[in-house]
């Protein structure tokens, strides 16, 4: 979906972006992830030409991104911020609305779109279509920013820190409503963040960027068992580093089949970690596991999360 | 409800003073004369109120309509990535344009365009020029970075982001300078009377100069009410924007 081919850039004599190069499959969600001045979002910002490369070329869907005008090219890429940037004198449903009207829909099915994406993000589409930006709460901002993002339905979407600033309680919601999002669109996904646990629940795969450079591209598990050197491994950090562990590791890889247990069943998708926690808030080191349709198929046993 | 608030608006009971003072000033002739014995006649009669007023409005509307056009379009030029090196020189001649004194450019304007209205509009024009420069800059710089970025990472054009982001967003401000331009140029287009214009400033100089002080009074109370009527015109106008601007 995209390829990065040594790009690099430079402002005066200090350069951000170092002949990076990374390759991103289609229905990815690749998270850039670094401290700040790691060139995350210059890397980000040039895939849709809001920064010029100096050098080396970006191809996205096999077209380099230079070939067509900028707006035109923009126009097919979902672009979310942190500080969102609403239109304070437009509407929810015109905010929305943004790239279905340059890209010219017919007004009946913007308005469809908008009301589907309104309920996609749980915001009732009746009371919010006719809202103004300063009427929306933090989270609710932020959710109609990702919306505008995501109306034209575009094949990939970029997102620069986009949860950074709304509190801990609704980036925790926003968090997992992306990640349906992604699990049922399908879309490709770059996003940038310097948050690890935001990054270790939400990619596929992470790159970590330290001075324009990669210096670890994998998914998260990866990452966590085989830092590639002292900086991945202080970045990701000593401290906590068993709980993350349990955090991106999924149920289903320690599932016992055919033993039952009593209780409420867990999901076979959810993570070690959530199991970790429900067996210490009820006491028991076994809990029973259930797939998707809700069967029960298994056991999850707490001799088995330090396996 | 509505008819009440209507009927306590100052914009209609100065609007309606104004008018009456222009079409039947005579009423008041008793009153003036009691006011200012043995002045006669004591109501200025060289031309009509009525006339005079639509006169200085033309002057007016006219200077003030081209200072927001150039004005607006200086601003968005030396706010653009293109015109960025001229804020600076832009800055510096509307200044100039609002150091000068309006009479001063007068004297300037006569010999080159004659007597008239013509040097009145040009020394209108530019003494009106900086309010609405500076706030118009003020207003494009006030639009959030983060509301920029957004648009143009949507794909709108430096078109769309001008007239459907940036110009909507600073209206309020944009039209704040108008309206202090304005009600200046009100005022100030009395001395064009000096070089021949038509306006209500006419019968405060002839009266000045015949010693005629109900004159001078006349034409005094008239441009008041008429700028006074003009800036809560402008008032209105600005509450009307701003419900769209959050």
């Amino acid at each position: 979906m995209i390829e990065i081919d040594r790009v690099s850039k430079s402002y005066g004599e200090r350069r951000v972006v170092d002949r990076l190069s990374l390759t991103i499959g289609a229905g990815e969600l690749c998270v850039l992830l670094g401290s700040s001045g790691c060139g995350k979002s210059t890397t980000l910002r040039m895939i849709n030409r809001l920064i010029p490369t100096d050098a080396g070329s970006i191809r996205v869907g096999g077209e380099d991104v230079t070939s067509l005008p900028a707006e035109a090219l923009r126009r097919r890429i979902g672009y979310a911020i942190q500080s969102i940037g609403l239109f304070p004198h437009w509407t929810v449903e015109d905010n929305i609305a943004t790239v279905p009207r340059l890209l010219k829909w017919r007004e009946a099915q913007v308005r469809d779109r908008v009301g589907e994406l309104l309920e996609l993000f749980r915001l009732d589409p009746p009371i919010y279509r006719g809202k103004y930006p300063h009427q929306l709460s933090g989270g609710e901002q932020q959710r109609v920013g990702v919306a505008r993002a995501l109306a034209a339905d575009p094949e990939l979407l970029l997102m620069d820190e986009p949860f950074a600033a709304v509190d801990p309680i609704t980036r925790d919601a926003l968090q997992s409503e992306l990640a349906n999002i992604h699990r049922a669109t399908g879309k490709t996904i770059v996003f940038v963040t310097h948050d690890i646990e935001e990054a270790l629940r939400l990619a596929t795969r992470i790159a970590i960027m330290e001075r324009g450079r990669i210096v670890q591209l994998g998914t998260p598990l990866d990452i966590l068992e085989h830092p590639a050197n002292d900086f991945v491994r202080d970045f990701v950090g000593h401290h906590g580093l068993g709980l993350k562990l349990l955090s991106v590791r999924k149920i289903a890889d320690r599932l016992r089949r055919g033993e039952t247990a009593d209780g409420e069943p867990l999901a076979l998708d959810a993570s070690l970690g959530e199991a970790l926690s429900a067996m210490t808030a009820r006491h028991t080191d076994r809990l029973p596991v259930c797939d998707a349709d809700g069967h029960e198929v298994g056991v999850i046993v707490l001799a088995d999360l330090v396996r | 409800m509505d008819a009440k608030r209507r009927l306590a608006s100052p914009v209609l009971w100065v609007g309606l003073l104004l008018a009456a003072l222009l079409l039947r000033m005579d009423v008041f002739q008793p009153l003036l004369r009691r006011g200012f014995p043995g002045v006669e006649p004591v109501v200025y009669n060289r031309d009509s109120f009525l006339a005079l007023f639509l006169s200085q409005l033309g002057l007016v509307a006219s200077a003030s309509l081209a200072a927001s056009l150039v004005g607006v379009a200086l601003a968005v030029f030396v706010t653009r990535p293109a015109g960025h090196d001229f804020r600076a020189m832009v800055d510096a001649l509307a200044t100039v344009g609002q150091t000068f004194p309006p009479a001063a450019v007068l004297a300037i304007a006569v010999p080159m365009v004659g007597f008239g209205a013509r040097p009145t509009v040009i020394a209108l024009f530019l003494y009106g020029l900086l309010p609405i420069i500076e706030n118009a800059i003020a207003g494009l710089e006030a639009v959030p970075q983060s509301v920029r970025e957004a648009a143009e990472g949507m794909g709108l054009s430096a078109r769309q982001r001008l007239y459907r982001v940036d110009l909507p967003l600073a209206a309020p401000v944009i039209l704040a300078g108008i309206r202090v331009s304005v009600t200046i140029a009100i005022g100030t287009a009395t001395i064009g009377s000096t070089v021949g214009a038509l306006t209500l400033g006419t019968p405060i100089f002839d009266g000045l100069v015949a010693n005629k002080l109900p004159f001078v009074l006349e034409g005094a109370v008239l441009v008041a009410l008429f700028a006074i009527l003009t800036d809560l015109l402008f008032a209105r106008l600005e509450r009307w924007l701003q419900p769209a601007a959050g």
